[in-house]
C-alpha cells in the first residue's frame, strides 16, 4: 500500500515561500498568477493490505508526525 | 550558601547552542548546568531544564518536529507537570510548541532570510521566574539568529495569551514601541517569547545566553538567566 501525502500551510497562515514564487512567475510574465501555495508530498509505503487499516495508520502518522495543526492542513490518497 | 541550582541543558542531535548555555549559566553564581544526551530517557531531578538553540535533526521536516520524540523528552514534560521551570530558546522554543507545551507554532521568516541581529524586546511583565529581575516594560537588547522564527497562533489563542498574560517578550524599537517596523520576522502580535499558563515554562526565540557580557554587544540576557537562577536559589 502506498500512501500519496499532501501538507499545505492553512489559508490564514501567510506563505512566504508561495509569495516569493509568485513575485517570480510574475516577473517572467505570468502576470494572470494570484496566488502561489508550496507544500509538501510525501510518499509513504507500508506492508498493509488492509484499505481501512492503513487509511487510519497514515492519518495517524498525519496527525502525529507529518503535520503541524496550528498551521497546516493535509489530505492523502491511497493507491 | 544554599545548595547549587542544578540546571540541565537538553542536548539533541544538531543542537547548537548548548556550549554557549552552559557557559552562560557558568557566568552566573549559585547554578551548576550540566548537559543530558537526548537519548537519556531518566535523567535525574533538575531544578529546571533549558532546551538550547541549533538544529536538531537538521529542522527536517518542521523544526522541532521530530526533536519532541526523543526520549528525554517525556521526562521534560514530566519536569514540567511537577512545575519544575523549563527555558527553550530558538529552536528548544520550536520544540516545546511542537510538543504541545507550549501553544502555536514557529515557521518560515516572511523573507526567507536567516535573521542574525540584534533586536530589542519589550518584557512585558515582571514578577515571573524568567524575568524577576527586569522590570515590566523593560527593553533588553538580545540578538536573535533564526530563519523560521515567525510565530503564529489563531485569534483565539493569541486573545487568550494576550488577556491571561501570558507573552514574556515582544519586539520593539529601542524606546519600547511595539510597532510592525521593529517586528524582524512577521510574528503575530510581535511575539517573541510566550509563557505557559503557569507561567513556569518560557520560550522565546532570542538568544539571553548570547547576551552575556557588554563585549558580545550586550549583557541583557543575563537578566533573564539570572533570574531564573535567582528564582529557584530563593
Amino acid at each position: 500500500m502506498k500512501a500519496k501525502i499532501y501538507v499545505t500551510l492553512k489559508k490564514d497562515v501567510l506563505d512566504p515561500q508561495g509569495s516569493t514564487v509568485q513575485r517570480s512567475l510574475h516577473q517572467m510574465g505570468y502576470t494572470t498568477v494570484y496566488s502561489v501555495r508550496v507544500g509538501k508530498f510525501l510518499e509513504v509505503e507500508m506492508d498493509e493490505p488492509d484499505a481501512v487499516k492503513a487509511k487510519a495508520r497514515i492519518d495517524e502518522m498525519c496527525r502525529k508526525l507529518f503535520v503541524n495543526p496550528n498551521i497546516e492542513h493535509y489530505h492523502f490518497d491511497l493507491v | 550558601m544554599a545548595t547549587s541550582v542544578k540546571i540541565g541543558i537538553v542536548v539533541f542531535p544538531g543542537s547548537n547552542c548548548d556550549y554557549d548555555c552552559r557557559w552562560a549559566f557558568s557566568q552566573l553564581s549559585g547554578c551548576d548546568a550540566s548537559y543530558i544526551w537526548h537519548k537519556e530517557g531518566n535523567p535525574g531531578v533538575f531544578d529546571a531544564l533549558m532546551l538550547p538553540g541549533g538544529f536538531s535533526y537538521g529542522d527536517y521536516l518542521r523544526c522541532g518536529a521530530i526533536a519532541r520524540f526523543s526520549p528525554v523528552m517525556q521526562a521534560v514534560y514530566e519536569h514540567a507537570q511537577q512545575g519544575r521551570l523549563v527555558l527553550g530558546v530558538c529552536n528548544g522554543f520550536q520544540i516545546l510548541c511542537e510538543a504541545g507545551m507550549l501553544p502555536g507554532a514557529l515557521y518560515r521568516n516572511p523573507t526567507l532570510s536567516f535573521i542574525c541581529e540584534h533586536v530589542f524586546i519589550k518584557t512585558e511583565r515582571s514578577g515571573t521566574p524568567f524575568a524577576g529581575l527586569c522590570k515590566t516594560g523593560q527593553v533588553l537588547n538580545i540578538p536573535i539568529a533564526h530563519g523560521e522564527g515567525q510565530y503564529y497562533a489563531d485569534r483565539a489563542t493569541l486573545d487568550r495569551l494576550d488577556s491571561k498574560g501570558l507573552v514574556a517578550f515582544r519586539y520593539c524599537t529601542a524606546d519600547g514601541e511595539v510597532t510592525d517596523a521593529s517586528n524582524p520576522n512577521g510574528s503575530r502580535r510581535n511575539i517573541a517569547g510566550i509563557y505557559s499558563d503557569t507561567r513556569t515554562i518560557l520560550g522565546m526565540m532570542p538568544h539571553p545566553e548570547r547576551a552575556m557580557d557588554p563585549q558580545l554587544g550586550s549583557a541583557d540576557g543575563r537578566l533573564i538567566l539570572s533570574s531564573l537562577v535567582s528564582f529557584l536559589g530563593r
